[in-house]
Order: C-alpha cells, then sequence, then structure tokens
C-alpha cells in the first residue's frame, strides 16, 4: 500500500498507516546500511533538490547521502537569503528550480508554512526538512524509528519530551507522530518554553524534570538555542541546567531503565551532561545513523508513488 | 443636470428621517425629497431603484493609499475609485506613507490629489515625527492642512510619555488619536497566541499586547481629559476596558474591521497570507466580543484598514509576509450579510456605524438628505446576492481573503461633489 500524500508536509493529521509503512520500510534500509556497498538503484533517474533557505549541515548531509545511496540525482541550494532582502523572490527561486524538471524538493526554511505554499507552486513531492518552529517530520519518524528499535514498540509508552517546546519544530512533529502510534506523551520544561494551549494538541504539562524522569519511558532532549534564549526565557543556562537539565545523578536516583533521545547538536552541561550524552541510556549517534535510514525510506515511498 | 431616483428608502436618523419615496437632483444639490410630479420628472435622467436604501454618504475612517511612496500599491485616485465602489464617499487615509503623512506639506499633497474625485478624502497625520515616537509632529499645522486626527498607525504611540504630550496637545483642537493598540515588547510575532499558533508553529502576537495599550491610553486619555479612538479593535478584553471606559465617561471611540467581526485564526490552517493582518485575527470568543460590542455601542463604527500590498509582497513566506488585506470593496456587502441580515444590528445602527460615527469622532458635518443641500449619498440594494470577484475591484492590489465570498447587499449608487458613480462607471451630475 502506497502512502496517502505525495508530500510529506509534517506529521499532523498523517494516518497511522503512512507512519507504520515509513517505519516498516526503513528497517530494509536500515540493513542495506550495514552492508559493503551501500547503494540501491531505487531512484535511479529521479531529480531531488534540497532547498535549503536555513544552514543545517546535518540534516542536509543526512537527506544528501540518504538521495546518495538511492541513486537518485541530487542538486543543493543553499541560501540565507529570503524575500526581506533584495532580488529573487522566494517564489521566483522555486519557479525556476521547478522549471528544470525535478521530481522532489527537500525544503528548509525559517518560515512556518513554506512547505505548504512549496505545494501549490510546484508539482514535485515535497519533503519539509524543518519548517520555522512548525514541524520537522522527518526528525521524529527517525526518533520514532529509534525508540521502537531500541525498545521494541511505541504502543503504550510513556514519553516526555523536554526543554524549549515553544520553538522546536522537533517537538510538534513527535508530539503528532508518537500520539497517532499510541504513546502517551507529557512536555516538560520552564514555563517561558511551553507554546500556549499546547494541551490541546493531547499532551500535559508540567515543569519537574525528576518527575519526567521516574514517569516516563523515554525522554527526548530538546537543544537549548545559545544564542537566544538566556536572560529572556530563562535567566541562565546554570540555572536551566541545575532545574531540567538531565544529569546522571538524576537518572540513578530514580534508578530506572530509560531511554535518552536528543536530536542534536547537544549543549553538554546545559540540557544534558555530558555522562549521560555519552552514557548507556543515550542513542544519540544511533539516531543520525537511523536518520539516514528514514530518510531512504521516506524518499523511496515518494519517489515510487507514480 | 438633473436626475431623478425613484422608490427609495430614504433613511438618516441624524435627521429622524425614515421614509420611502424618490429623490430629485439638479447639479448636485437636492431638489426635492419625495413623492416627484411628472413635471419634476421632465428633462431628468430618471433611475428606478425600487427599495434600495439611501443614506449619507458612507465614511470609511481607517484606509491605507499607499501615495507618496507605494504607487504600484494604490494611489490617492485608485484607493478613491474602490471606495466609490465600495459605496463610500469620504475616506479618512492613514499617515504611514512614505514619506509619512507627518508634516503638511505631505496633508496638502494628499489632498490635492484628491481635489476633483466624487470621494472626499480627509487625511490622518502622524502624532509624531516618522511615527517614531519621539518628537510631536507638527500637528497644528496639520490640522490647518486638513488633518482631521492624528496617529501613528502601524504602531502604537511609543511612549506613555509622547502620548501625554499629544493628547495635550490634540485636546486644543478637539482633534483624535487614533492608536494602532500594540505594545512592541510583546509584538514578536506574526499571528494570534492560541492552540492554532502552537499548532502552525508560527511566532505568537498574545492579545494582551492590545489589551495593555488600549488599557494605557484610556487612562491617559481619562487624565487629560482628550479624546482617543482604538483603531481595528481585535480582542475581547480591548473591548471589555472600552465599555468599561465609556461607563466612566472617559472619551474613547473604537471602530472594528470587517474581518476582525467575521473571522478566527482557525482561517490561517493553511498559511494563506491573505489571513496575516495586524491586529491578527483572534478566537471565537473575540469575534463574538465583536458583535457584542457592536451590539450595545461600545465599538461605534466600522472601518475597513483597506491594506493594499502587492501580490509578490502577499506571495513571500508566511513570516515576512506584510500584514492587511482590502477592505473598501467588500466591507457593505460584509456588514450586511452578518450584522443587518443576521439581525445583529438595525439598519439605523448599520447607518449610524458606516456613516455617522466615523464623523463625529473626526468632527466632519454629517450629510443631510434635504432639499437645498449638497447630495453626498450612498444608495444601496440591501438583498443584491453577488459574488465578490476581486479582477473587477477598483484597488490597484488584489490581497484579499474574501474572493469567490457570496454577500447580500450592495452598493448601487454613490453620490457626491457633483458626481456619481453607477453601473461601474463615473458620471458628472
Ligand atoms: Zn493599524
Amino acid at each position: 500500500m502506497p502512502l496517502s500524500s505525495k508530500h510529506l508536509l509534517g506529521l499532523s493529521g498523517v494516518p497511522k498507516e503512512d507512519i507504520q509503512l515509513i517505519l516498516d520500510t526503513a528497517v530494509t534500509f536500515r540493513e542495506i546500511l550495514e552492508r559493503p556497498i551501500k547503494k540501491v538503484p531505487t531512484l535511479k533517474g529521479k531529480t531531488i533538490v534540497n532547498l535549503f533557505f536555513e544552514n543545517s549541515t546535518r540534516t542536509r548531509i543526512s537527506f544528501e547521502l540518504a538521495q546518495k545511496r538511492l541513486s537518485a540525482d541530487t542538486v543543493n541550494f543553499t541560501t540565507s537569503s529570503s524575500s526581506t532582502k533584495k532580488g529573487e523572490t522566494f517564489k521566483d527561486t522555486v519557479l525556476n528550480i521547478e522549471a528544470m524538471k525535478i521530481d522532489m524538493i527537500v525544503v528548509r526554511h525559517q518560515s512556518a508554512g513554506v512547505p505548504q505554499f512549496l505545494t501549490k507552486i510546484s508539482n514535485a513531492s515535497i519533503i519539509n526538512a524543518g519548517d520555522g518552529r512548525h514541524e520537522h517530520p522527518t526528525q521524529a519518524l527517525l526518533d520514532m524509528y529509534s525508540i521502537k528499535e531500541k525498545i521494541g514498540k511505541i504502543d503504550g509508552l510513556k514519553v516526555c519530551i523536554v526543554g524549549d517546546i515553544a520553538h522546536s519544530r522537533v517537538a510538534i512533529s513527535n508530539i503528532a507522530g508518537l500520539i497517532s502510534m499510541g504513546a502517551k506523551v507529557s512536555v516538560c520544561g520552564p514555563a517561558t518554553m511551553i507554546p500556549k494551549s499546547i494541551e490541546s494538541l493531547g499532551v500535559t504539562v508540567h515543569h519537574d524534570i525528576n518527575k519526567a524522569i521516574a514517569e516516563n519511558d523515554v525522554l527526548n532532549i530538546l537543544r537549548i538555542q545559545l544564542e537566544r534564549k538566556a536572560g529572556t526565557n530563562i535567566p541562565s543556562l546554570r540555572e536551566y541546567h541545575n532545574y531540567f537539565g538531565v544529569t546522571e545523578e538524576r537518572l540513578e536516583k530514580n534508578n530506572k531503565d530509560i531511554l535518552i533521545l536528543h536530536p542534536g547538536p547537544i549543549n553538554r552541561g546545559v540540557e544534558i551532561s555530558s555522562e549521560v550524552a555519552d552514557g548507556p541510556y543515550q542513542v544519540i549517534l544511533d539516531q543520525v545513523t537511523n536518520g539516514v535510514a528514514v530518510r531512504m525510506a521516506v524518499l523511496y515511498l515518494l519517489g515510487t508513488m507514480n | 443636470m438633473k436626475i431623478a431616483i425613484k422608490g427609495l428608502k430614504i433613511l438618516n436618523p441624524q435627521q429622524d428621517l425614515n421614509i420611502k419615496g424618490d429623490l430629485l437632483i439638479e447639479d448636485g444639490i437636492i431638489k426635492k425629497v419625495g413623492d416627484l410630479t411628472d413635471e419634476e420628472l421632465s428633462g431628468a435622467k430618471i433611475y428606478e431603484l425600487d427599495n434600495h436604501y439611501c443614506v449619507p454618504g458612507l465614511f470609511d475612517m481607517h484606509v491605507h493609499l499607499r501615495e507618496p511612496g507605494r504607487e504600484d500599491e494604490e494611489t490617492v485616485e485608485t484607493g478613491c475609485n474602490a471606495a466609490a465602489n465600495g459605496g463610500f464617499t469620504a475616506i479618512a487615509c492613514m499617515p504611514n506613507t512614505s514619506p509619512n503623512a507627518d508634516s503638511s506639506e505631505v496633508v496638502r499633497y494628499i489632498k490635492d490629489q484628491a481635489a476633483n474625485h466624487l470621494v472626499n478624502v480627509y487625511p490622518i497625520g502622524a502624532v509624531t515625527v516618522e511615527r517614531k515616537g519621539e518628537n510631536l509632529a507638527p500637528i497644528a499645522e496639520m490640522f490647518d492642512a486638513g488633518a482631521v486626527g492624528f496617529s501613528d498607525d502601524g504602531v502604537a504611540v511609543k511612549s506613555a510619555g509622547i502620548l501625554k504630550s499629544a493628547m495635550e496637545y490634540t485636546k486644543m483642537y478637539d482633534a483624535p488619536i487614533i492608536e494602532h493598540c500594540e505594545d512592541e515588547s510583546l509584538s514578536d510575532g506574526h499571528m494570534n497566541e492560541s492552540a492554532v499558533s502552537t499548532l502552525l508553529g508560527i511566532p505568537p502576537l498574545p492579545s494582551v499586547s492590545e489589551d495593555l495599550i488600549v488599557m494605557r491610553d484610556i487612562l491617559i486619555a481619562e487624565y487629560v481629559g482628550a479624546r482617543v479612538h482604538i483603531a481595528h479593535i481585535s480582542s475581547k478584553n480591548a473591548v471589555d476596558l472600552v465599555r468599561q471606559a465609556k461607563k466612566k465617561g472617559i472619551q474613547v471611540t473604537a471602530e472594528v474591521t470587517p474581518h476582525h467581526f467575521t473571522l478566527t485564526d482557525e482561517s490561517l490552517k493553511t498559511y494563506d497570507t491573505n489571513y496575516k493582518m495586524n491586529p491578527p485575527l483572534r478566537e471565537e470568543k473575540d469575534v463574538e466580543a465583536m458583535i457584542e460590542g457592536l451590539k450595545d455601542g461600545t465599538i461605534d463604527c466600522i472601518a475597513s484598514d483597506h491594506a493594499p500590498h502587492s501580490s509578490e509582497e502577499k506571495e513571500f513566506e508566511f513570516i515576512y509576509a506584510p500584514n492587511g488585506i482590502l477592505g473598501l470593496e467588500t466591507q457593505l456587502g460584509i456588514a450586511l450579510t452578518e450584522l443587518y441580515h443576521k439581525k445583529v444590528l438595525t439598519m439605523e445602527q448599520m447607518v449610524e456605524k458606516l456613516s455617522i460615527n466615523p464623523r463625529k469622532i473626526l468632527n466632519i458635518p454629517i450629510p443631510e438628505i434635504k432639499e437645498g443641500e449638497k447630495a453626498d449619498l450612498t444608495i444601496f440594494d440591501a438583498d443584491a446576492v453577488w459574488t465578490v470577484d476581486l479582477k473587477k475591484q477598483k484597488s490597484k492590489s488584489k490581497n484579499s481573503p474574501f474572493d469567490k465570498k457570496l454577500l447580500t447587499g450592495k452598493q448601487t449608487a454613490t453620490i457626491c461633489n457633483q458626481k456619481m458613480f453607477i453601473d461601474n462607471e463615473f458620471m458628472d451630475i
């Protein structure tokens, strides 16, 4: 059965069957990544543009590797310019690329809604690689993949997303995906980093990191953006670490099995201590590998739809 | 030229006038109100507009004309054409042009551009130089040049200190300060803060940003004893604050736009930038508060906040697209559809909110419908069902979420300054 949409714009509203299909397909690609020759001819002849209006080397490289391993032709278009600056508008840029007859666009942009807008001006399949603080569906898919790989299931698990929920594109995608796969999701962080009415998405909210550790099977720890948060949303990074940081001491005190995810890049000593980042609970580097497999699955499923 | 319009419902609550009858206009002057004899009809161009309403010319007190500076988006002329097409014989235009209307020269320039039009244009002058909130603009000079109110619209007057000073100054001329209420320390966003902004990941603007400035302005208006007019009110708390202030006798008035009494932030779920405005579309409770405020008189008038933007700019990415939508040509239709036909307001109240109250706020004489007066009239068919077609609108820009919307109630004739706009044409009368 194919996916229900030719685009992957986010995980909100995506049927459970689609998520299941992507995760199942990713298992096959994860195996391919262990082979000596990590390349399959599945997307030979397909052209994919990685349209990055915001610098994100990690996400771009992960997509690019996934594309190369599927034998697609890829072009990178990375620019920091946007419509506010003089010159070509965003729409013109896209129409230009569209005229080159491409099959898929992977887009990263600082404005929410750009992937939706692209579907209106392009015939290509659109994959959202992060739009503003809205969604980052492949990140959430790889998080779910990693949970499933480690624990064997998602249904019935308790997952807490910790940190700056308000400014994160990872949180909304994770919440939507996890809930549709049957997990019980909560968020934990300082109130200044919890967006208004997030309960309406079906999560519970609290502000106690010890409770988050004690009551959950999985913690997904979000990055605190060092450049802008201290002073306005939180008094200091030190205080954040003291009250919300995930440390070995806190994990040991609660003395239980817990899985730690982090979408990276990590800030050691802020949201996560070095001991935890390098310790036995976490799967941070597995997430990176799984990211390639999950992106291969998404590209494959969308690229072979018709 | 002599024209006769027959079968009208002639209504002007200001004169206690509410009759069914004909109208005879000669060289732009009303010659008779009532039944016309064959003798009076002879030689006249006759229009049969049975059961169309005839009311004192509609007035939109919140319009952005974009001239000088962005003539690619709207000029005084195209904006006036849009006004006539929407049934408005007069508009007040906001000072956030380039250069700003912060001098008597720019105020005079705008008036000159409008000099020969059917539509009367009343400029609003800036409160402060370049609307920066630092130094008072030449308020007296602009008042003498024809400015009827003062505003830093686009932003609120920056500080309480300069606002107090401005109110003391405008009080000498009994001119209102018209406030765009938004606290800049809370305004780092692009849509209303709600569950919807969380779902859409769009940086939010909390409604308390509006409420704070409404509160501040009411307190300063009370302290100084001056007048403040709240532009495009949009939050429930702001309406409550204005209601309480009015009860206390503070000189505060308020306007609401058609989009704020009809739409909510749910509309943004498609990321269509035609729903991006400031103040942003808010929630159901706020829309209900707008309706309640219109009903009980807390909200004095309806104004469009007509804000033309080029299509290339409205097609920017959501966070970069400019705020605002067109309004002049859909306002009457939306107001009739949503307020009159849904029995929120009576036709008398409609006329007050679309014609009489804006003039009262700006100290502009209210046109009378009687023999010997200059004809300044709007005629509309309250029951005409029509579909908005942006391609047929007169505005130079096309940014509106109301394209293809079915409305009930439409302008038939707009008459002022010895001119008439009817059947999509201007004519001298
Ligand atoms: Zn404004």
